[in-house]
C-alpha cells in the first residue's frame, strides 16, 4: 500500500508527514516533532470521476474509491495476481458479511416472536463497511460503535451467542443483560461499546485513540500502535460532538479512523434535507485531514480505503475521515414504519447488495466456488441457530444482580472488605453498616 | 460581645484578597472568649434547659473552642510539623503527588496547561509533565469529558477540570450517560477511573451562570461518586482519594475557599470519599452541611455556643452516598437536624438528606428536619441580592433557636 493510492484520491494530504518509512516498524511511529503539531500545507486533488452512479442528488463530487485507482494500477502492469484478495481473505469476508445478515435477520424473526424488546436496530446492507474496516483489525485495536452495534460486534470477534444472548436480557449475554442492543461492550475483544445517543461515541473513540497516543508517547510503550475505528451515521455529521472531535483528533494526530455510514437517512430525516453541504467527506480536509468518500456497497473497496486509514492511523500520520456511502435494507429500526423513502430509491440499493456482489466477484475470479460458499451459509445459519438455543436456555438474572457494577470501586461504596457488595448489606441502607 | 464577634465576622468574611487563616482564628477566638464568665444553659433534646453551674465552667469553655476548631487533629498539626497552604495548593499538591506516583494520571481541560488553570491549581504541571499529561483542550466540554472517559476506559486515569463547574452542564450527556451508567450497562467490564472537578457555588456577584451548584443536577446520576472538600486539609486528601478511586467521581470545589489557608501535615494523608467530617461535636443539635457554608455554621455556631447552645456540626463532604453512620449516630445523640446548604431549594442535596433521614432515622427524631438552602432564583449580580439568594449566619441561630425551643 503505498501513499501514492492514498493521494491521488479526494484526499488532502499534510506536507509535515514523513512519506519515506511507511511499515509497521514501531521506531518509525515515533513521531519525531514535537507534541505541537506543525502548520499543515494542504495540497488538494480532485477527484476523478469514473464511479458508479450515486443517488446524493447534490453531489458534485462522484463516488470514488481507492480500489478503482488501484485496479487501473495493477493492469497497467501485467501479472497474475492482479485480484483485490486472496481466496483465503475473500472467504472470511464473505463469512462475516454473512454472518452480519444471518444474524440480523434472526433478530427480526426473535423480535416478532416476542423474545427481545425495546429497540432493535439492524444492520441489513450496510455489511461492506463493517466487514471491510473491523476485519482489518487487530485485537487491541478498539471498535467505538452506536446504538446500530449488533454486526460491529460480530466482525470484531464477540461471539453470536454472547450477542443474541444479550438481546434476550440473559445472564450469559455479552454484558450480562445489564445492556441490550444499544450497548454491547466487550473488554477482551476492544468492543468500547455500544452508544445509543447520537454522537457520543465519537469522543469516546476520540479518547480511546488519545490512550493510545499517551502510551507511546508518555509511558514510552514504542510498540503501541493501536488504532480506534469510530462508525456513525449521516445524521451525526451534523452533530456538534462530531466537529469538536474532527478538530481535536487532527490537532493532536490521533490514531483513529472516522467512519461515516451514510445511509441517507436519519429514521424520517433524509440526508439532503438535513445537510447543507450533503458530501461529508469534504469535512476531512477542513480540519486539517484527509477525506474520502467510497462506495459502501462494494467491500472490496471499503476495505481497500480502510487499510490505507488504518496504516495511516498506525504510523502515526493522524486521522482520517471516510463517508461510506450506503443504505439500510430495513427501517430505522424494527418499530419504524419506513413510510418515507421511495421504492425506487430502495430498489437501487438492494439491487447494489453487497453480499451478492462479493459473490460475483469471488465467482466471476475463480476465488471461490458456489459450492463453497454454500457451505459457509450453511454453517452461518447453523452458528446463528445454535445462538438462538443458548440465549433461549441461559437463564435470566437474579435479582441480586439488580444493584450489582453500579459502582466499580472495591474499596468504597460498591463492594465492602469481605468482598461483598455493601448494597446487600442490610444494616447500609439503615445507615448502621460502618463505611 | 457584639464587638468580639463582628470582628470574628469580617475575619471569616472570605474574599480571594483576604487568606482565611483557620489557625490563626482558632487561637484568637480562644483567646477572646475563654475569659466569659457567664452561666451556661444547656438545652436538652427534650426541650427542658438546665443552667450550667460555675462548676461545669471548664467543660462550657472546652465546647466554645471546638465552635471554630475546622477538624479536631487540626490542633494537633499546628503544633507538629507540617506546612502551610491555601486550599488551591494544597489540590495541586494532592495532584502532583498522584502524578509523581502513577504516570497513568493526566490532567486535561482549558486551560489547565500553559494557563496553570483558571484557579492555578495545576499551575506549572505542564512545565513538569509535558503538554501531553497535562493537556490544554479546546473549548468543547463535552467532547474533551467524553475524551477523558475514552481515556479513562482503556487505561488512563484523567482528572478532567470543568473551567467553572457550570461548563459541565455542556458536558452532560457524557457524565451521565458515559460516565456514570457504562460501568453498569458494559456489564462491569469497563471501570471508568475518572475524576471531575472545578470551581462552582455562589461567588462574588459572578452572575447566574457562573454561580451554580450542580451537585443537586448530578446527584440522581446512578453510578457517580460526589465529594465536596472545604478546608486545604481535606482538598487534598480527597483529591488524592478520588484519583486513586475506581468509580468516576466528581469533586466539588467552591471559588470563594481556594484562598482558605491551614496548615497540613508533610506526610502524606488521604481521606475516605465516603466519610463525613466531624467539625464541632455537641449535643444539642445535629447541623449537617458541606463546602462553603461549613463556614456560615461555624460562624454561626459561636453566636449559638455563646447564647448556651451546643450544635454539632458535620461537614457531610460525602454527596453521594451519604454517610449516614455519622449522620445517623449524630442523630441518635441530638434528635434534632438542621441542614445547611448552598444548593437550590427544589431537589437539592438537602431535599435528598432530609429524605434519607426520615427513612432511616425518623424514630430518633424529636422534631422536624429543617433545611436551609439557597433560594429558588437565578443567582442575581447585585451584591444585596446575591446575598439574600444564600443562608446567611443569623438565618441559622434563629433556625436553631426555632429547633431546639
Amino acid at each position: 500500500m503505498s501513499s501514492s493510492t492514498f493521494s491521488s484520491m479526494n484526499t488532502i494530504k499534510s506536507s509535515c508527514f514523513t512519506t519515506e518509512n511507511h511499515s509497521l516498524n514501531p521506531s518509525s511511529i515515533i513521531p519525531t516533532s514535537s507534541f505541537l503539531v506543525s502548520t499543515h500545507k494542504l495540497r488538494f486533488n480532485t477527484p476523478t470521476a469514473n464511479s458508479p452512479p450515486c443517488f446524493i442528488k447534490n453531489r458534485q463530487t462522484h463516488i470514488v474509491a481507492v480500489s478503482d485507482v488501484k485496479q487501473k494500477q495493477l493492469k497497467s502492469t501485467p501479472s497474475v495476481g492482479n485480484l483485490l484478495i486472496t481466496k483465503e481473505e475473500g472467504l472470511e469476508l464473505y463469512e462475516d458479511m454473512i454472518l452480519g445478515r444471518t444474524f440480523e435477520d434472526m433478530c427480526a424473526q426473535m423480535y416478532y416472536r416476542g423474545k427481545m424488546f425495546g429497540f432493535v436496530h439492524l444492520y441489513n446492507g450496510q455489511e461492506a463497511v463493517s466487514t471491510g474496516f473491523i476485519k482489518l483489525l487487530k485485537q487491541q485495536d478498539c471498535v467505538v460503535s452506536t446504538y446500530r452495534d449488533h454486526v460491529h460486534a460480530l466482525s470484531k470477534g464477540v461471539p453470536a451467542r454472547e450477542v443474541m444472548s444479550e438481546l434476550f436480557g440473559k445472564t450469559t449475554g455479552c454484558v450480562r443483560g445489564q445492556g441490550g442492543s444499544m450497548h454491547m461492550f466487550s473488554k477482551e475483544h476492544n468492543l468500547i461499546g455500544g452508544f445509543a445517543f447520537i454522537g457520543e461515541g465519537i469522543p469516546i473513540a476520540t479518547g480511546t485513540a488519545f490512550t493510545s497516543k499517551y502510551n507511546r508517547e508518555v509511558l514510552k510503550q514504542a510498540d503501541c500502535d493501536h488504532v480506534t475505528l469510530a462508525f456513525f451515521g449521516d445524521g451525526t455529521c451534523n452533530n456538534g460532538q462530531f466537529f469538536e472531535c474532527l478538530n481535536m483528533a487532527a490537532l493532536w494526530k490521533l490514531p483513529i479512523v472516522f467512519v461515516v455510514e451514510n445511509n441517507l437517512w436519519a429514521i424520517g430525516m433524509s440526508h439532503e434535507r438535513a445537510t447543507s453541504d450533503p458530501e461529508i467527506w469534504k469535512k476531512g480536509p477542513a480540519f486539517g485531514m484527509p477525506g474520502v468518500h467510497v462506495d459502501g456497497m462494494d467491500v472490496l473497496k471499503v476495505r481497500e480505503v480502510a487499510k490505507e486509514a488504518v496504516a495511516r492511523a498506525r504510523r502515526g500520520d493522524g486521522p482520517t475521515l471516510i463517508e461510506c456511502e450506503t443504505y439500510r435494507f430495513r427501517g430505522h429500526s424494527l418499530a419504524d414504519p419506513d413510510e418515507l423513502r421511495d421504492p425506487s430509491e430502495k430498489a437501487h440499493y438492494a439491487a447494489r447488495d453487497p453480499i451478492t456482489a462479493l459473490k460475483k466477484y469471488m465467482i466471476e475470479n475463480k476465488l471461490a466456488g458456489e459450492a463453497e460458499l454454500k457451505a459457509i451459509e450453511k454453517k452461518i445459519d447453523e452458528l446463528v441457530e445454535e445462538a438462538v438455543e443458548f440465549a433461549d436456555a441461559s437463564p435470566h438474572p437474579d435479582r441480586s444482580q439488580l444493584l450489582q457494577n453500579v459502582f466499580a470501586d472495591p474499596k468504597g461504596f460498591g463492594i465492602g472488605p469481605d468482598g461483598r457488595y455493601r448494597c446487600e448489606d442490610p444494616k447500609f441502607t439503615q445507615g448502621t453498616a460502618h463505611v | 460581645m457584639a464587638a468580639i464577634f463582628q470582628g470574628l465576622g469580617a475575619a471569616t468574611a472570605l474574599s480571594p484578597s483576604n487568606c482565611f487563616d483557620s489557625n490563626k482564628l482558632h487561637f484568637s477566638s480562644r483567646r477572646s472568649l475563654s475569659g466569659r464568665k457567664a452561666s451556661f444553659f444547656v438545652v436538652r433534646s427534650d426541650g427542658s434547659v438546665n443552667f450550667a453551674s460555675n462548676s461545669r465552667d471548664h467543660r462550657a469553655q472546652q465546647m466554645i473552642t471546638n465552635a471554630v476548631a475546622t477538624k479536631a487533629d487540626n490542633s494537633a498539626a499546628s503544633t507538629k510539623a507540617g506546612h502551610e497552604l491555601l486550599l488551591f495548593e494544597a489540590l495541586r499538591e494532592g495532584l502532583e503527588e498522584e502524578m509523581d506516583r502513577d504516570p497513568h494520571v493526566c490532567v486535561m481541560g482549558e486551560d489547565v496547561g500553559h494557563y496553570g488553570g483558571s484557579y492555578k491549581v495545576t499551575r506549572g504541571l505542564a512545565d513538569k509533565y509535558g503538554d501531553l499529561r497535562v493537556l490544554d483542550t479546546p473549548i468543547a466540554e463535552n467532547s474533551f469529558t467524553g475524551m477523558g472517559i475514552g481515556a479513562a476506559m482503556t487505561g488512563l486515569r484523567p482528572i478532567v477540570e470543568g473551567m467553572n463547574m457550570g461548563f459541565l452542564l455542556l458536558a452532560f450527556n457524557q457524565i451521565s450517560n458515559n460516565c456514570g451508567m457504562l460501568h453498569y450497562t458494559s456489564g462491569g467490564q469497563f471501570t471508568i477511573p475518572i475524576v471531575i472537578r472545578g470551581p462552582g457555588g455562589v461567588g462574588r456577584q459572578l452572575g447566574a451562570e457562573h454561580s451554580q451548584r450542580l451537585e443537586s443536577y448530578f446527584q440522581s446520576i446512578p453510578g457517580i461518586q460526589m465529594v465536596a472538600c472545604s478546608t486545604p486539609y481535606n482538598a487534598k486528601g480527597l483529591m488524592k482519594a478520588a484519583i486513586r478511586s475506581e468509580n468516576p467521581v466528581i469533586l466539588f470545589e467552591h471559588v470563594l475557599l481556594y484562598n482558605l489557608k491551614e496548615k497540613i501535615p508533610d506526610e502524606e494523608y488521604i481521606c475516605n470519599l465516603e466519610e463525613a467530617e466531624m467539625v464541632r461535636p455537641g449535643e444539642h443539635v445535629t447541623i449537617l452541611t458541606y463546602s462553603r457554608m461549613r463556614y456560615h455554621v461555624m460562624q454561626a455556631a459561636k453566636t449559638l455556643v455563646n447564647k448556651g447552645y451546643d450544635p454539632e456540626v458535620i461537614d457531610i463532604r460525602s454527596l453521594k452516598p451519604f454517610d449516614l453512620h455519622t449522620i445517623g449516630n449524630s442523630i441518635k445523640k441530638t434528635h434534632r437536624v438542621l441542614i445547611v446548604e448552598e444548593c437550590m431549594r427544589t431537589g437539592g442535596i438537602g431535599a435528598s438528606l432530609t429524605a434519607a433521614i426520615t427513612e432511616n432515622f425518623h424514630d430518633y427524631l424529636d422534631a422536624p428536619i429543617v433545611c436551609l438552602s439557597s433560594q429558588d432564583v437565578p443567582t442575581p449580580y447585585a451584591g444585596t441580592l446575591e446575598e439574600w439568594t444564600v443562608v446567611q449566619p443569623a438565618q441559622i441561630v434563629t433556625a436553631i433557636e426555632q429547633l431546639c425551643q
